[in-house]
């Protein structure tokens, strides 16, 4: 977003990305359209895509010869992306905006902290990224998830409309999906055809990722330079203090090598911009650069979640019909609760799935679990045809508040292929999180119940976490370089600026002082909008 | 019958410039992409088809076609796998059987992809004999029909199998696991299915109305 922005602004820029080239409009890299026996792997998953051969994202979990380290007893997943457009190719596209309580919550419970800014200051940008990028929804006027600036919602699938009857009848507030995929031409871009593998990269660019829809038009100015596999370093800084470009190791040569620039700007996602700036270190700034506060690391959280699916007998033999839709649910369930009533803080919003998906690898597995409980032979290719399609799951992602003992730092021994010093993650739930995970387990298991259906996992229990997802599983890590209104207290200002750096931005999630009910991307789009807003006036002004 | 599919899939395909007239090059281009998958693949199952024909009960083939070596299994292994994928997916009326899909091809190929998967699938297969040798003196490709049976009906429900059943019923599981993913992404399995989706619609909308009322929705 911030190399878009600024190219538009006039600015030259410099892109490093750690990994390849990525087009998904060509062939050679999206594998949209393609059926399952377009290969011999069926769609199963490989070593760089865990998530199926054909998911547009190279990274993963475990990354050969970039490792990390976790103190005993810690949980936690890293999930990274090596490519162009990195992990905006891995996504959902569930695109939320934060409420107005969002931004205030410690003023509201008392937990956590306040952001440096308000829902008014940042709305303008929310607005100016729904046109740019696109974004499906509906008005509802709700107080804490704010209506944007919409394309049509597609109409819900057959098992969405029970799940939405359903909750009507259970208070739940249940509405239509609000998903970066375009319904109508945008900016250039055809709208969504409804073959409903987003995740494999979009040849006609319908849906949002980074590298086609912000990187593809900055390099169309003529004022971008891309730089592939260039795995960043540090960022370099002179005798004032002041940043002046990165150091990187480009992963073709092995080479050292550097790009000087008047200002720069982190987006590597919140932990590698976190890493990145704890390896900054010079005599100035002798614990990493914008960490005059020592927070560096701090405060992460990612969002929390769980997952139950149920058996619903009155789907089964459902009549075949195309039920693809886009690459996601068309409909969502946004936090509907009142804490003040409840014994945990913040909410979540449940995810639906279900259907007539793409049969691929992994198709119906654990057939045993249904009525007839396994066999064989005619019988049960018959149980697969009828079953198909009659399970529905729900999957709740929450807010996690800000702990002590959920932090990232150096690993004082641990250095990756490059010789760049690695993280060590330190990860704890709170009864905060345990209580909410708990709650969004017994509210799934009365939707399934209330739906006549059946779920066959039995309840977790306090010892198994109630089925909290590891840290990090969610890929929604956020902090660890905040804002803040003291530079005491925070990394960046509140136009995520270091304090004590003031051409050093940072443009990902490491900003964030809190989570939300929501997933992050939209508000990591409109922060680096509205930075890179800043950075302009503030070059046209000659204050940076 | 593949070939009938391949062409509609194509009709459908070509047919959608019209409706999506916006922008007519990229969907040219989605099109244009996956009507080479489609060719290439086509061609590719064919392959597959000549050197998978049935095993068993089949009448001489008139051009005996190259028979598909695996790469994973030994040869009893092998006869093994191809009786038993068929056992857990049959042809019926509706569609062919899990050989006819291919399966044991695909099987041979995740192994190769897996180590972990092939010492599952070498010890999994070595219990099914050992137990048929126990049970009946030979091992499950000698065994008849009735006692490969009796044996199946032993480990294909793990909530009444018997307890010193249990490798066998976990690999069995996981293997008809393993039998209907590779037999429902066939070509065979998703005509069986009737899955009707992966390709562009001009126009999302929604639900079938028939759809709905089938399940009073």
């Amino acid at each position: 977003m911030a190399a878009h922005q600024l190219t538009k602004a006039g600015a030259k820029v410099v892109l490093l990305e750690a990994g390849g080239y990525w087009d998904n409009s060509s062939a050679q890299y999206s594998a949209m359209l393609k059926m399952p026996y377009d290969s011999p792997r069926r769609g199963a998953s490989t070593p760089d895509r865990p998530f199926g051969e054909w998911d547009a994202c190279i990274g993963g979990w475990q990354i050969p010869g970039e490792p990390y380290t976790k103190a005993e007893g810690t949980k936690f997943d890293w999930w990274r992306g090596r490519m162009l457009g990195g992990r905006t190719n891995h996504w959902g596209r569930i695109s939320l905006r934060f409420g107005p309580d969002d931004f205030r919550r410690k003023t509201l419970d008392g937990l956590g902290d306040d952001w440096p800014i308000t829902y008014d200051d940042i709305k303008p940008y929310y607005d100016e990224v729904d046109k740019l990028i696109g974004i499906f929804g509906s008005r509802e006027n709700l107080p804490n998830d704010p209506d944007g600036i919409f394309h049509d919602a597609p109409a819900p699938r057959y098992y969405e409309h029970l799940v939405k009857r359903t909750s009507d009848r259970m208070n739940i507030t249940c509405i239509p999906a609000r998903l970066s995929i375009i319904t109508k031409p945008l900016n250039g871009r055809a709208p969504c055809h409804y073959c409903g593998q987003c995740n494999r990269g979009c040849m006609t660019n319908s849906n949002f990722s980074s590298g086609n829809v912000l990187v593809m038009p900055a390099l169309r100015t003529g004022r971008l330079t891309l730089l592939t596999d260039a795995m960043v370093r540090e960022v370099m800084t002179g005798p004032d203090g002041r940043a002046t470009g990165v150091a990187y190791i480009d992963k073709k040569t092995g080479e050292d090598r550097e790009v000087r620039a008047k200002i720069v700007v982190l987006a590597a996602s919140a932990l590698e911009s976190s890493r990145i700036l704890m390896n900054s270190k010079s005599s100035r700034h002798p614990n990493g650069l914008a960490n005059a506060s020592g927070v560096l690391g701090k405060y992460i959280t990612d969002t929390t979640g769980t997952d139950v699916a149920g058996f619903i007998p009155s789907l089964v033999d459902v009549p075949r019909h195309n039920a693809d839709g886009v690459g996601g649910g068309h409909i969502f369930m946004p936090w509907w609760l009142d804490n003040k009533k409840l014994d945990f803080p913040r909410g979540y919003h449940i995810e639906v799935w279900g259907g007539l998906g793409m049969p691929s690898y992994g198709f119906m597995g654990g057939i045993q679990s249904y009525p007839e409980g396994g066999g064989y032979g005619a019988g049960l290719k018959q149980q697969y045809r009828k079953y198909w399609g009659a399970t529905v799951g729900f999957s709740g992602r929450g807010e996690m508040i800000p702990n002590d003992k959920s932090f990232a730092e150096l690993d004082p021994q641990v250095k990756d292929r490059f010789g760049i010093p690695v993280l060590k993650f330190h990860w704890e739930w709170a009864d905060h999180e345990l209580k909410q995970v708990k709650h969004m387990q017994e509210t799934f298991r009365s939707i399934v119940a209330e739906m006549g259906g059946e779920v066959w996992s039995a309840m977790p229990t306090r010892e198994q976490g109630y089925g909290i997802a590891n840290g990090g599983a969610i890929i929604h890590e956020l902090g660890g370089a905040r804002m803040g209104t003291s530079e005491r207290d925070s990394a960046l200002n509140k136009n995520c600026q270091a304090w004590d750096c003031d051409n050093l931005f940072v443009a990902d999630g490491a900003p964030f002082v809190s989570q939300a009910d929501k997933n992050p991307t939209w508000t990591i789009l409109a922060l680096s909008m509205r930075a890179s807003a800043y950075i302009t006036q503030q070059r046209k002004a000659g204050a940076l | 019958m593949s070939d009938m599919n391949r062409r509609e899939a194509l009709q459908n395909l070509l047919a959608i410039p019209a409706g999506l007239a916006l922008a007519p090059e990229a969907i040219e281009r989605a099109a244009a992409h996956a009507h080479e998958a489609l060719e290439s693949h086509s061609a590719l199952e064919h392959d597959a088809h000549e050197q998978g024909a049935p095993a068993q009960g089949a009448a001489a083939q008139p051009a005996a076609p190259r028979p598909y070596a695996p790469k994973q299994f030994t040869t009893d292994e092998w006869r093994l796998v191809r009786l038993l994928v068929n056992y857990v997916i049959p042809r019926d009326a509706r569609s062919g059987s899990a050989t006819d899909a291919g399966v044991p091809e695909f099987m041979d190929f995740m192994l190769g992809e897996n180590a972990g998967m092939r010492t599952w699938m070498k010890n999994g297969l070595g219990w099914m004999n050992a137990e048929c040798r126990t049970r009946f003196g030979k091992g499950f490709v000698s065994c008849s029909d009735a006692q490969r049976r009796e044996l199946l009906d032993a480990i294909a429900f793990p909530k009444k199998a018997a307890a010193e059943l249990k490798p066998g019923v976990d690999f069995f599981s996981s293997f008809r696991n393993l039998t209907a993913s590779g037999f429902f992404s066939s070509r065979v399995g998703i005509a069986d299915l009737g899955y009707a989706g992966n390709r562009p619609v001009a126009k999302w909308e929604g639900t079938p109305p028939e759809v709905m009322r089938k399940l009073g929705l």
